[in-house]
């Protein structure tokens, strides 16, 4: 794997995480938003990851990040999704942009 | 003995607390408590008045004292300053309050508040002992400050009666306005000389004027401001309005307020503060003439009054008026005697009054008459105290009084013999007035026969301090005999000056013609009027109708004031009403409501409620953020 330049993890975050903006900002359906948030933690950890092994890989402070960020993503779905579950029945829909009750 | 002198006010202060708190509900525990407290302070007076005797005349003054604030550069000070000035207060104050506690155990005695007037008698004589033995500017503030107080609290005594209760605003508010000049110059005292206390002040004032880097006309200024508050409290015109409607408390108060503990106060701080006073010519004329006029003024209305306590109370002004005068023009001595003398006999008459209207029930004199075949002993007293006022000799008045005309006359003030001749005539009028009270009331036949009936001579507890202040109305006088001058000798200002400086008594009879002619002249016209019935007092009223109705309505200064209240003040509210309404609330208060809403409704625009919408603009602003760090 050595031979695998730094700039190439790099690049597949750099995609990973716009793939995931992407979902967050631009598709309507609450479930797509929800799984472009996990492509953008994924392409953090992959950077965590990058960095820990090209920098000092004796640290493990990037993958215990990793691990952490990790869990915390699967709580946070697990939430998110009862959020967008509740959401539907009350709405019959998992469109964000008809869930605005909160415009001032 | 002098060094237990700051027990004097401390006394009847823990008497007040101990009423207060402890013995609200045993009437006759707190009668005794108060009543033996002034006793006490009745005789550690005596005791340091026989001290001072003892000692060398010209060193006859102690103080002594600790701090109370510290307030760079500033030190409060609270002390105690003992002089034949202050010994002569001490002995007064406790002794007219001393009796008039013994008299309010009879008159006083179905008072539902029976604790509570016994607490605020003992709480005023402190406030006004405070007051006496202060060292300090500031010290005589706040016992000025608490005399005020208590005399709203008596005076409001029966506040369920509304005349009492606007008596006692009335009494404050009035007060309050001279206070407010005498606050004024004890602080430019404090500014000016950086200390409060009595004898620094007056070495500075000397040391000032000796090497002139303070000028005359800038003592007499904080002088007149320390005068305002004389004004207000001894009653002076035009702050003389509030001592009449005092009548409204309990009688005994009017006795003490009128003799010891108020009035006095604005006569004793203006003797105190002397050195101010006597610094300019200035200050001395304004004092001399508005005591004059206060004089000649307040007696002129008591011709015309019919309320017995109102009488009284008008000859109160007359003769703080003469006492006031009297300082004007130089005489110390004879306005501390004056102030002595009539302590005396103003309590006696107006106990008297308070006795005759406990029997009747009744304060107008064309109600009462005959009054002498039921009530012999107030007869008799009565009639001591006001031969003593009218200053026959040989009665207290007399010695004082013609002291007082002697110091007028010798004086070198601004034209001062137009003060001697109102003087003159204002013991004229005074010797009227006062014989038309007591032939109304204690001669002739009775007019109310319902209420004569039931007249009967008052308890001993009120007879007994009727008989002692006639006795002495008729001793205190004789302190100051021709030839042996003893007060004259006691208390003074600057060097010994003995007025008129007769050698015996009948020199002095003969020196003062005078004064006992227009005393004797007012009586026989008075009898005249009011015993003989040659004259008719109600034709006379009716010919000079508008006259009569002027003093009757005291010259109408009750109503100038609520005029000039009604229009200024009440114009002035009206104005600050309508931009209060339309500038403060309309604009301001509703303005920045209506701001604030209009703000929140356009930065509500931001809040759309889409959370896409919410995370882009994070986005962006993370990229924002970027994109300025890396540039």
């Amino acid at each position: 794997m050595n031979n695998i330049p730094l700039v190439h993890f790099l690049y597949l975050a750099g995609i990973l995480f716009g793939i995931g903006m992407f979902g967050v900002l631009a598709r309507k359906n609450a479930i797509s938003v929800l799984m472009g948030i996990e492509l953008m933690l994924n392409a953090v950890n992959i950077n965590f990851l990058a960095f820990a092994r090209y920098w000092n890989w004796n640290s493990l402070t990037g993958p215990v990040f990793v691990v952490f960020v990790i869990t915390i993503a699967a709580a946070e779905a697990a939430v998110a999704l009862a959020i967008i579950i509740s959401i539907y029945r009350h709405l019959r829909t998992a469109n964000v942009d008809d869930a605005h009750y909160l415009r001032g | 003995m002098i060094q237990y002198s700051w027990l004097i006010p401390t006394l009847p202060a823990l008497a007040y607390v101990l009423i207060t708190i402890f013995t609200k509900r045993f009437k006759n525990i707190s009668a005794a408590i108060s009543i033996l407290t002034m006793a006490s302070c009745f005789a550690l007076a005596v005791g340091i008045l026989f001290e001072l005797l003892k000692m060398d005349p010209a060193s006859r003054s102690v103080t002594f004292g600790t701090t109370w604030l510290q307030i760079a550069p500033w030190q409060a000070n609270v002390g105690v300053l003992i002089d034949p000035l202050s010994a002569n207060m001490l002995l007064v104050v406790t002794f007219i309050s001393l009796l008039v506690q013994i008299y309010s155990l009879g008159y006083m005695h179905d008072d539902e508040r029976f604790s509570t007037y016994y607490s605020y008698l003992s709480l005023f004589t402190a406030s006004m002992l405070l007051l006496v033995v202060s060292n300090n500017y500031l010290q005589i503030f706040v016992g000025w400050e608490l005399v005020g107080l208590c005399s709203y609290l008596l005076i409001g005594f029966w506040y369920f009666k509304p005349e009492a209760a606007n008596a006692a605003k009335k009494a404050f508010v009035v007060n309050r306005i001279g206070d407010m000049g005498f606050l004024m110059g004890v602080v430019t005292i404090g500014m000016v000389f950086q200390t409060f206390d009595f004898a620094q002040v007056k070495d500075l004032v000397a040391q000032g004027l000796a090497n002139h880097t303070l000028a005359s006309g800038y003592v007499a200024g904080i002088a007149i401001l320390l005068f305002c508050g004389a004004v207000g409290k001894s009653a002076q015109f035009p702050l003389h309005v509030w001592l009449p409607d005092a009548m409204e408390g309990p009688t005994p108060v009017s006795a003490l307020i009128h003799a010891a503990t108020m009035v006095a106060a604005g006569v004793f701080m203006v003797a105190r503060t002397y050195n101010l006073f006597s610094a300019d010519p200035l200050s001395m004329t304004v004092v001399a003439y508005i005591g004059g006029f206060t004089a000649i003024f307040a007696a002129s209305i008591a011709l015309a009054q019919d309320d017995i306590k109102r009488i009284l109370a008008y000859s109160t002004l007359s003769q703080l008026g003469y006492m006031i005068m009297s300082l004007g023009v130089g005489g110390y001595t004879s306005g501390m005697f004056h102030l002595t003398t009539h302590a005396c006999f103003k309590a006696l008459l107006f106990l008297g009054s308070g006795s005759v209207i406990h029997a009747l029930h009744e304060q107008d004199i064309w109600k009462m008459g005959g009054l002498s075949k039921k009530m012999k002993i107030t007869t008799i007293t009565f009639a001591i105290g006001t031969l003593a006022i009218a200053g026959i000799p040989p009665f207290a008045g007399f010695f004082s009084k013609d002291a007082i005309l002697d110091a007028v006359k010798d004086s070198t003030i601004w034209h001062h013999e137009i003060l001697y001749y109102a003087a003159v005539f204002t013991a004229f009028l005074t010797a009227f007035y006062m014989f038309r009270l007591f032939f109304v009331v204690f001669t002739g036949e009775a007019r109310d026969h319902h209420s004569f009936d039931h007249a009967h001579e008052s308890p001993f507890t009120m007879c007994l301090p009727l008989v002692l202040l006639a006795g002495l109305s008729i001793c205190v006088g004789w302190l100051n005999w021709p030839g042996v001058d003893a007060y004259s000798k006691f208390v003074y200002y600057g060097d010994l000056h003995l007025e008129g400086g007769a050698s015996n008594f009948v020199q002095l009879l003969t020196q003062s013609w005078l004064s006992i002619v227009v005393a004797v002249a007012g009586i026989t016209l008075s009898a005249m009027f009011y015993y003989w019935r040659i004259f008719s007092a109600e034709k006379m009223a009716v010919t000079f109708r508008p006259i009569y109705l002027l003093l009757k309505n005291k010259y109408y200064f009750d109503e100038f004031y609520g005029w000039i209240v009604k229009t200024f003040l009440f114009g002035l509210a009206t104005i600050l009403k309508w931009f209060d309404d339309e500038v403060v609330d309309d604009g301001m208060v509703d303005g920045s409501g209506w701001v604030a809403r209009k703000m929140g409704g356009l930065l509500s625009l931001t809040q759309t409620g889409y959370v896409q919408n919410y995370a882009l603009v994070v986005f962006g602003a993370v990229a924002v953020i970027f994109l300025l760090v890396s540039f």
